[in-house]
């Protein structure tokens, strides 16, 4: 039978019990110490540190955002082994770039910080995929690309995790996409029940067993050029 | 990933003298024991066939919500599973764009809804530190007994659905007796049952009427009985450990990489509680435990569930015997409504009182992220400010999405049936996970 | 039975003066009290509504008063379909095929705010009211509606069951969607009753 353990306090480098912050400042609070770890580590490719409510906020160049991750990961002394987030935001000032936001967490020494990216929005957004760091990048990157449409390079299986996959009326967490879509609401509608749950199934699953081969044709002669089902 | 084996006790070997399959009584010793002897072999032909493909939900009765689970089954036992949200994907971030913040508590009953005012709490702590608002010492306390009531309200749900998924149905009905419970003492406080909104950016909604804490103390006294009378029923019972012990393991490095948190990472062995590690609500100052499993698999979740239950009412007992006088709310109007006197009252009051109600408050420019815990992980709100009345960006970090990504991993070499009580153990919230 | 065709002949009732044959009226009125007090529903439970609904069937409010503890989450075997909880654009489709796999006689009832006309979700996401996807006979406001409410509406709808006559001929007929839109409500009408709260097509409403 399972005992139960009172909670470890946890190997903290800095020793000290945590605590409930009080009076946070605005700006003025002091910064994570790996955000210094970062700027000795990958000079060129920080482009500044902010700390804003007591959180250490780092902006990275996007083409280095993976290696820099990987190391955040992997290093002895920064050992960041809990990605919580992976988010985008964009801001209501068109000029200002969209922002990839990664949250980090290294549960040792006990840490949080937040990375972030800027893509610019005349080209296309894309940037690297933390699948191979964390499993939990899988789904998170999945969300991020069906709401904001921007690409992870090297992610397995990108497709639309909350909306269905051939949903046309755009990327939904846009600033230029309406609250309300797109369409009309007879539109919507039209377009959402056009779709047989049946042919739902993605592409993995109908490789499996016979599935394939029970398909009428013309969806097998589809399928086989690489067109992706309703899912 | 463990296996599980059956032993089957034959009483002869099934073969007649020729080799030929035979019917054969069963043959007993002296005590009436069946003899035991070796599976024979090749009794069975090998069975080949192709692989199946089933599809659960999303309308099912044990998905927990409208979860799709499409597996690949060997027989009965799952190759690979593809798990399909996003179809209760309401736009919940979108919305929140065009809501100020006060208005967003309303949203963030409905997502996680078996945690309401968990997620009330959650949020205005997060709010509240993108204005760089400090609460009074009341509201603090009050808030702590509204995220453990809500914790244990969030946690007889998940026992009630998880005995019936596993077959058990009565103590579903004890849980959601007790549940009624807290459901008047949450509508006494704040007038609705589920979708509370009891909190505001800078305080509560409103304070506990008087007589309140004598139903909570009365609730502290009697929950025991119920927590004993399921422990008696479930926790040695052999149906429930066979059916449980075993399941869906989890190591705790694969746990941590997979971004599990709550009670599945604790049961995977990592102490990792955001209210130890990383506090909020002074929760440094309240004297509990958090139970930690070995095992990671189905039964250590649920007894790290079931001990948190008991933790939970030893912090709402501090929490009752510590709660000091003085105002709930901040002493703040252009943050937080004036006293309803006041405001029909003095014209200073009118107008701030207008103003946060029409406009809403305003915070400075920047960012926040704010992390609790809830029943179910590490919930976070992640909020972008442009100093404007409604949010840049809103952003839900859901514990529920993220545990249930590590179902594929999960149920892997398992048979059909321990698809759905893995299912179940993760405790999943489809509100939140598609918002 | 909620969107039937316009009925071509009286209406029949329990009045002496009714042309209705005695044994008929006595048939119908054994039918109609079966079927009431055995509704067999099939919760179609998404969110908040959906646990409102299980704290209505569980032992503080008992649905097994009203026959309808036996949750059947099969839509063959159902009578009602209880639609609790919002209902995304996703999920759509998936509603319209149960409700087309349940046999007649059925009936739905829309519980919460959500599905009876979209609730607080007035977005891209959610179908704004159920009743453009299916016909609903009892809508149930509520957000989410108190377990008293959603038995108020139950009891409303077996008022409606128990006051139906077999000699309506319509009424089991299932109304066909339009095939080129697959709406139940045209596509003009749906158009023009979400106009005033601003879809993105006209949006009148600025900001929010």
């Amino acid at each position: 039978m399972t005992r139960f353990e009172v909670v470890r306090t946890g190997a903290s480098a800095t020793g000290a019990q945590p605590a409930t912050q009080r009076n946070v400042s605005h700006r003025g609070a002091e910064a994570n110490p790996s955000a210094k770890a970062l700027q000795d580590k990958f000079s060129t490719a920080i482009k500044r540190v902010e700390v804003i409510w007591a959180e250490t906020i780092v902006y990275v160049d996007p083409a280095a955002a993976h290696e820099i991750i990987r190391w955040l990961h992997d290093d002895q002394s920064q050992q960041y082994d809990f990605l919580i987030d992976v988010t985008a935001v964009e801001y209501r000032d068109a000029e200002v770039p969209i922002e990839v936001v990664w949250h980090l967490r290294s549960l040792p020494y006990r840490r949080f910080l937040r990375i972030k990216a800027q893509l610019p929005k005349g080209a296309p957004l894309e940037i690297d995929s933390l699948w191979d760091i964390y499993k939990s990048a899988d789904w998170l990157e999945r969300e991020c690309y069906d709401m904001f449409g921007i690409r992870f390079r090297g992610h397995p299986d990108l497709r639309r995790i909350l909306m269905w996959e051939s949903y046309k009326e755009g990327y939904p967490l846009r600033k230029d996409f309406p609250l309300r879509g797109r369409f009309s609401r007879s539109e919507q509608l039209r377009q959402a029940l056009a779709q047989n749950p049946e042919a739902r199934y993605s592409m993995e699953e109908l490789t499996i067993a016979d599935a394939f081969a029970e398909l009428p044709e013309d969806m097998r002669e589809r399928l086989g050029k690489g067109e992706r089902t309703g899912e | 990933m463990s296996k599980r084996t059956v032993e089957v006790e034959l009483s002869t070997s099934g073969l007649d003298a020729q080799g030929r399959p035979q019917r054969i009584p069963l043959v007993t010793n002296d005590g009436g024991a069946a003899v035991a002897l070796q599976p024979p072999p090749g009794l069975e032909p090998d069975l080949e066939g192709e692989h199946m493909l089933i599809n659960i939900g999303p309308q099912h009765p044990a998905t927990h919500g409208v979860l799709r689970l499409v597996l690949e089954l060997d027989g009965e036992t799952v190759v690979r599973c593809i798990p399909h949200i996003g179809y209760l994907h309401c736009g919940f971030e979108k919305i929140g764009e065009y809501r100020q913040y006060n208005q967003i508590i309303c949203w963030t009953d409905r997502e996680d809804y078996l945690n309401s005012i968990g997620n009330n709490v959650a949020f205005a702590l997060g709010a509240e530190r993108l204005f760089g608002i400090e609460i009074t010492e009341r509201c603090k306390v009050l808030r702590v007994i509204a995220s453990e009531l809500s914790r244990i309200m969030s946690h007889l749900v998940w026992l009630g659905t998880f005995c019936i998924d596993i077959g058990a149905f009565t103590p579903f009905l004890w849980a959601f007796q007790r549940r009624e419970e807290i459901y008047r003492l949450i509508e006494k406080w704040v007038g609705a049952r589920l979708t509370t909104s009891a909190t505001r950016v800078g305080g509560m909604a409103a304070d506990i009427p008087s007589g309140w804490m004598d139903g909570l103390r009365q609730f502290i006294r009697t929950f025991p009985h119920t927590l004993d009378e399921i422990d008696r029923v479930l926790t040695r019972n052999a149906i429930w450990v066979g059916r449980t012990v075993g399941l869906g393991v989890m190591t705790p490095e694969e746990a941590i990489n997979w971004g599990l948190s709550g009670p599945m990472l604790r049961a995977s062995g990592v102490d990792y509680d955001v209210r130890k590690d990383f506090p909020y609500l002074d929760y440094e100052t309240y004297d509990f435990e958090v139970p930690v499993g070995t095992n990671g698999d189905v039964y250590d979740r649920y007894l790290v569930r079931f001990e948190e239950l008991r933790q939970s009412l030893r912090i709402l007992q501090q929490a009752a015997d510590r709660l000091p006088d003085g105002p709930v709310n901040i002493d703040d109007p252009r943050i937080i409504l004036p006293p309803k006197s006041k405001a029909t009252s003095e014209m200073e009051s009118m107008i701030y009182h207008f103003k946060v109600v029409m406009e809403g408050p305003r915070p400075p420019i920047g960012e926040s992220y704010v992390a609790v815990e809830s029943p179910k992980g590490e919930k976070g709100y992640y909020m972008v400010s442009d100093g404007t009345a409604k949010p840049v960006r809103w952003r839900i970090r859901p514990p529920s999405f993220v545990n249930l990504a590590a179902i594929p991993k999960m149920v892997e070499g398992h048979l059909l049936s321990d698809v759905i009580a893995i299912n179940a153990s993760i405790d999943i919230v489809m509100g939140e996970i598609d918002r | 039975m909620g969107l039937t065709a316009p009925p071509e002949h009286r209406t029949v009732s329990y009045a002496p003066e009714s042309q209705e044959g005695w044994v008929a009226t006595r048939l119908d009125f054994l039918v109609n009290w079966g079927r009431a007090n055995s509704l067999w529903p099939m919760p179609f439970g998404t969110a908040c509504c959906a646990i409102e609904f299980m704290a209505t069937a569980a032992s503080d409010f008992d649905l097994a008063r009203f026959g309808m503890e036996r949750m059947s989450f099969s839509p063959r075997q159902a009578d009602v379909l209880i639609c609790a909880g919002r209902v995304p654009f996703k999920l759509a489709p998936i509603i319209r095929r149960i409700w087309q796999q349940m046999p007649q006689p059925k009936w739905a009832i829309s519980m919460g705010a959500c599905a009876s006309t979209g609730g607080m979700f007035d977005n891209y996401a959610v179908v704004q009211g159920i009743d453009t996807i299916i016909p609903v006979d009892v809508y149930v406001p509520g957000c989410p509606p108190r377990p008293e409410g959603l038995i108020y509406g139950i009891r409303m709808l077996q008022e409606k069951v128990k006051n139906e006559r077999s000699s309506d001929a319509g009424i089991r007929d299932e109304m066909e969607p339009d095939p080129s839109s697959q709406l139940y409500i045209p596509p003009s009408v749906i158009d023009e009753l979400g106009e005033p709260f601003g879809n993105s097509v006209n949006q009148t409403r600025s900001g929010l």
